[in-house]
């Protein structure tokens, strides 16, 4: 299985404590930018109920759900205090402030 | 025989690495440095306090000519290397030096990035790097006047600090929302910028140079929104480059900086390279400390030891005096990290650490950084603290300390801070009186000082007072904080951001010692509400606190689309606005068109990447947005009133549509709903309303404090008025009251019964200096307030929400 990296942008083109996604063909990706620059990639729909979490608040290390508040850590995909759920991360690799993301071919060819 | 060591560059890095060499093995080589500046070795690092005029150049050289001399070292100064002959072994100067070597050192440092902008050749431009450059700014700071600092890290601050202290007006322009985000958590950035404001230096954030403004000489900057800064001076402190131009003519591997491997050599066997110019496992430095240790294995090699570079965690102090900071490591926090957090606002500290399986990972110091090298030891030792956990913030000499005092912030209030802003009572009159008057309650309190004898919003502050003044021998009533980054209330803290003047959300974290960094979904909300209504014209709204639909402008629906809601003031509309809607419809195929319960028109099922253009559109035909999605104004429903129905007083539809046009884009503390009713019959619903009004012969019947949504119940009356200005201005001056005092999410009917409705009526009613107050206030806020959101995002306000960053195409994905 190889690791396809694809580059998706600059971190500076998403604001601090904000979001942006990105289209694939397997669906959004969320791709945050923490007050303390870090980066994370994640599915962009809630385990709830698939909630664009993109669009919500990013605090801390993780970021609140914009439909029903669930709480999402962006390090590891799981909803947060007493909420149940997860999603899945995306690798996201961080050269100088060059964002790419990971895909695995085999995965895909087995999607496609 | 001696083997020739060639050096280029004579900067920090090599002259360290000679010093280990000449003890290791003194004689093993005869060392030859170029090196491009006409002068020794010197401490770069103190060029800043040259520059302030703390320190002279003779006081910061590292090695004299003496020095040379007895080690045998031949120095070109002003000799810059231009060639590097591999096959022959030789480089060669730009003034006609040449020599041979067995080995060469490259040590050519960075060079500093200049933006290329337009006007950045001109005389006056200058880097911020060697002696030249500080001489060049001493020069032209004689003259005085205003200097222009580009980039608020490191270098930049330093300069700013240094030419301020020049007696030169000094502004630094910073393209991020913090200054020194690289080093520094939003908190210790806030303090860090308060302190040099303090010093005089302004500091603006958020700003692109767009160009260097002058003909012969610079003259000034503008910046990307227009704005012109005059000056004599720019500085560019953007950032460093590794200068790896002449090893990458010569051939050798060169990614950002000149690639070695863990003994420093590059792709060439006789050639290594130390120092900024160097790339190590990927990884370029840029301050001194991983260059010495890198130093210190070069010698060895050089000597013909095996020693290896690992690679090193840096920390990063600023040099400007009075200034205590320190920052090192990852400081981000994580689900699988736990923070560790002091502030102690009164002293003006601020320390983080962050820990991962009982390990330091990161810390951020400001005001107290003596800790700074003993956290910084555990952490690049991986120590694990877990046995001194409970104490490990206060530092290494802890003994027991004294636990921190929750009071501080109310502590550190001047006497002379208003506490009760109804009445008029400061903070030394309530003390004064609690001691003065032996008083432990709370009632004996407002019986003689009348303070939180009115609206009740400072009742946690008096409490506050009293447990300070009285100790143990008060008990307050438990407050409900307003979130668990905190244990303030949220009374306490609108007070206080009134109080201590806090204007930003890093302010209020720090003064009010919040828990965590950055607050959290509940709280970012509401301080960001509570700064837009308590400093219109100088709070910079924080875009990044706000629930999506305020940010976006439109609300979000269940599948992740938007619904979009324009304005039809007081309900009323025209054929030509219904056709512009109709064409909108047809045009982005919107999926759904629905006549709300507000008395417009709802477009549900737009995909946010159309939106900008849908506003676009909707823009021509003179609409603007509903705020549909706000914690602000609403509608102000209507009826039709006198101009048509047989029954009305007034004419209802035009006060509606007058007060709209007034108060839309307000932002209030939940939404607010408003209604005008042309006769007692009440057609527009204006008896559930937060406020309405019912039209009578003898004039207008203002009603407050209804709901119809959670809960339903009726209004209340407020009182009558004559004519449509007095209504006008009584709603006005109520909403503000609102405004000011309620507490995030809380609509009217919340608030009113939580202070009194009679003493709404009290202010609102009977106190006409108080009205007016209320309601200038309210109408200079409406001077920041009433843009429209819509156009300023047609017009490309954050366009990268309505983008997304990239698409992948599967082909890309799979390949
Ligand atoms: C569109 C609309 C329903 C309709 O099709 O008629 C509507 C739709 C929503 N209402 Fe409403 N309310 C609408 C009129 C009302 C009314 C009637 C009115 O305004 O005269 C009420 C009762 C009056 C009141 O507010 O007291 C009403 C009481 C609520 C409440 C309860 C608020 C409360 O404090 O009790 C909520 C929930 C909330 O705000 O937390 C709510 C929340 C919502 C939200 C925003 C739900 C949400 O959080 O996403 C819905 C957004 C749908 C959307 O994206 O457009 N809506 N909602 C109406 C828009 C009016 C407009 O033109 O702006
Ligand atoms: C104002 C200022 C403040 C700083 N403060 C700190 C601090 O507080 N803490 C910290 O750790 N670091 C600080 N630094 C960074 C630190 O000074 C550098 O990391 C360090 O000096 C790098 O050492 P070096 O030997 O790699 O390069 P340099 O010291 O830059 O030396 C490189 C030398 O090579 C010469 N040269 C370049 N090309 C050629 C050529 N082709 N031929 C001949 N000679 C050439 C240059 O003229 C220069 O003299 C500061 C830097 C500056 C400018
Ligand atoms: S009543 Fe309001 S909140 Fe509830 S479903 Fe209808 S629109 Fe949504
Ligand atoms: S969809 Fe995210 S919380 Fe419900």
């Amino acid at each position: 299985m190889t690791t396809n990296w694809i580059a998706i942008g600059h971190i500076d083109d998403i604001p601090l404590r904000g979001a942006r996604c990105v289209k694939t063909p397997e669906g959004k990706i969320a791709v945050f930018r923490t007050a303390d620059n870090e980066v994370f990639a994640i599915e962009d729909q809630c385990p709830h109920k698939g909630g664009p979490l993109s669009q919500g608040i990013v605090h801390g290390k993780a970021v609140t759900c914009p439909l029903h508040n669930f709480v999402i850590s962006l390090e590891s995909g799981k909803a947060l205090g007493a909420d149940e759920g997860a999603v899945r991360t995306i690798p996201l690799r961080n050269i100088d402030g060059q964002l790419s993301i990971a895909f695995e071919a085999a995965a895909l060819v087995a999607a496609e | 025989m001696t083997q020739k060591l060639v050096i280029i560059g004579n900067g920090m890095a090599p002259g360290r690495m000679l010093e280990e060499l000449f003890e290791k093995a003194p004689g093993l080589y005869e060392v030859t440095i170029f090196n491009a500046e006409p002068r020794v070795n010197y401490d770069r690092i103190m060029l800043s306090p040259v520059l302030s005029g703390e320190k002279a150049y003779e006081d910061i050289v590292i090695h004299n000519d003496d020095w040379y001399a007895a080690n045998n070292v031949t120095l070109h100064k002003g000799a810059k290397v231009t060639e590097i002959d591999r096959h022959a072994r030789t480089v060669t100067s730009a003034n006609g030096i040449m020599a041979g070597y067995d080995k060469l050192v490259i040590a050519t440092g960075s060079l500093p990035f200049i933006i290329p902008v337009p006007g950045h050749q001109l005389p006056g431009v200058l880097a911020y790097r060697d002696l030249d450059d500080v001489e060049q700014m001493l020069e032209i700071s004689k003259g005085k006047g205003r200097a222009i600092v580009i980039g608020a890290g490191l270098l930049g601050l330093e300069a700013a600090y240094g030419l301020k202290r020049q007696g030169m007006d000094v502004t630094v322009i910073h393209l991020m929302p913090t200054i020194m985000e690289r080093q520094l958590d939003p908190a210790a950035a806030y303090l860090l910028e308060k302190a040099l404001t303090e010093r005089g230096i302004d500091i603006i954030t958020k700003a692109n140079t767009k160009q260097i403004l002058g003909t012969d000489k610079v003259e000034g900057i503008e910046l990307e929104d227009g704005r012109v800064i005059e000056g004599d001076m720019v500085v560019m402190a953007v950032g460093i480059r590794p200068a790896s131009g002449l090893a990458k003519e010569a051939g050798l591997a060169v990614n950002r900086g000149i690639v070695v491997d863990d003994g420093m050599l590059t792709s060439d066997a006789s050639i290594y390279a130390l120092g900024e110019c160097a790339e190590h496992r990927g990884q370029c430095y840029g301050l001194v400390a991983p260059l010495y240790e890198s130093a210190r294995v070069l010698a060895d090699r050089l000597t013909g030891g095996e020693a290896e570079y690992h690679g090193s965690v840096t920390n990063t102090k600023l040099k400007v005096t009075g200034i205590n900071l320190f920052s090192a490591g990852d400081f981000a926090d994580a689900p699988d990290r736990q923070e560790i957090v002091l502030r102690d606002a009164a002293a003006g500290v601020y320390k983080r650490l962050v820990l991962k399986e009982d390990r330091i990972i990161g810390a951020v110091l400001y005001g107290e950084t003596a800790d700074g090298s003993w956290f910084f030891d555990l952490m690049k030792k991986g120590t694990d603290i877990s046995a001194m956990r409970d104490t490990l913030i206060f530092g290494q000499s802890f003994q027991g300390g004294a636990p921190l005092d929750p009071m501080a912030a109310v502590a550190a209030l001047p006497d002379d801070a208003e506490i009760c802003g109804c009445n008029g009572v400061c903070k030394g009159k309530i003390t004064s009186a609690i001691t003065g008057k032996a008083l432990t309650t709370l009632d004996g309190v407002r019986a003689h000082t009348k303070a939180s004898a009115s609206c009740g919003n400072c009742t946690g502050l008096v409490e506050q007072l009293m447990s300070l003044t009285l100790g143990d021998a008060y008990n307050p009533a438990a407050v409900t904080p307003m979130c668990s980054c905190t244990e303030l209330g949220h009374d306490d803290v609108r007070r206080l951001i009134k109080a201590k003047g806090l204007k930003s959300i890093p302010a209020v974290m720090q003064e009010l010692e919040w828990k965590t960094s950055c607050g959290c979904a509940k709280c970012r909300p509401a301080l960001n509400y509570y700064l837009v209504c308590d400093w219109p014209d100088e709070y910079a709204d924080d875009y990044q606190s706000r629930f999506i639909n305020e940010r976006v402008h439109a609300n979000i629906q269940k599948d992740g689309t938007y619904s979009v809601v324009p304005r039809m003031w007081g309900g009323v509309t025209n054929s030509a606005e219904l056709r512009a809607i109709a064409d909108v419809v047809d045009k982005f195929e919107i999926p759904m068109v629905k006549v709300t319960g507000g008395q417009r028109i709802d477009l549900l099922g737009i995909e946010k990447e159309d939106l900008p253009a849908v506003w676009a559109d909707l823009g021509k035909a003179g609409f603007v947005s509903g705020q549909a999605y706000a914690k602000g104004l609403r509608t102000v429903k209507t009826c039709v009133g006198s101009d048509w129905c047989r029954f009305g007083t007034q004419d209802s539809t035009g006060l509606g549509i007058r007060i709209e046009k007034f108060m839309w884009g307000s932002w209030t503390p939940a939404k607010l709903k408003l209604a005008v009713s042309g006769c007692p019959r009440n057609c527009a619903e204006a008896t559930c309303k937060d406020i309405g009004v019912i039209c009578v012969d003898s004039g207008f019947e203002i009603h407050f404090a209804g709901a119809a949504g959670l809960d339903i119940k009726g209004t209340d009356v407020l009182g009558l008025v004559k004519t449509e200005d007095e209504a006008l201005e009584h709603i006005v001056a109520l909403t503000q009251m609102y405004r000011e005092q309620a507490r995030y999410l809380e609509r009217i009917y919340k608030w009113a019964k939580r202070i009194g409705h009679d003493e709404i009526r009290r202010q609102i009613m009977e106190d006409g200096d108080k009205r007016r107050a209320y309601y200038e206030r309210f109408v200079f806020s409406q001077t920041f307030a009433q843009v429209d959101p819509w156009s300023e995002r047609v017009s490309g306000k954050d366009k990268h929400e309505f983008k997304p960053m990239a698409t992948i195409s599967f082909h890309q994905a799979a390949e």
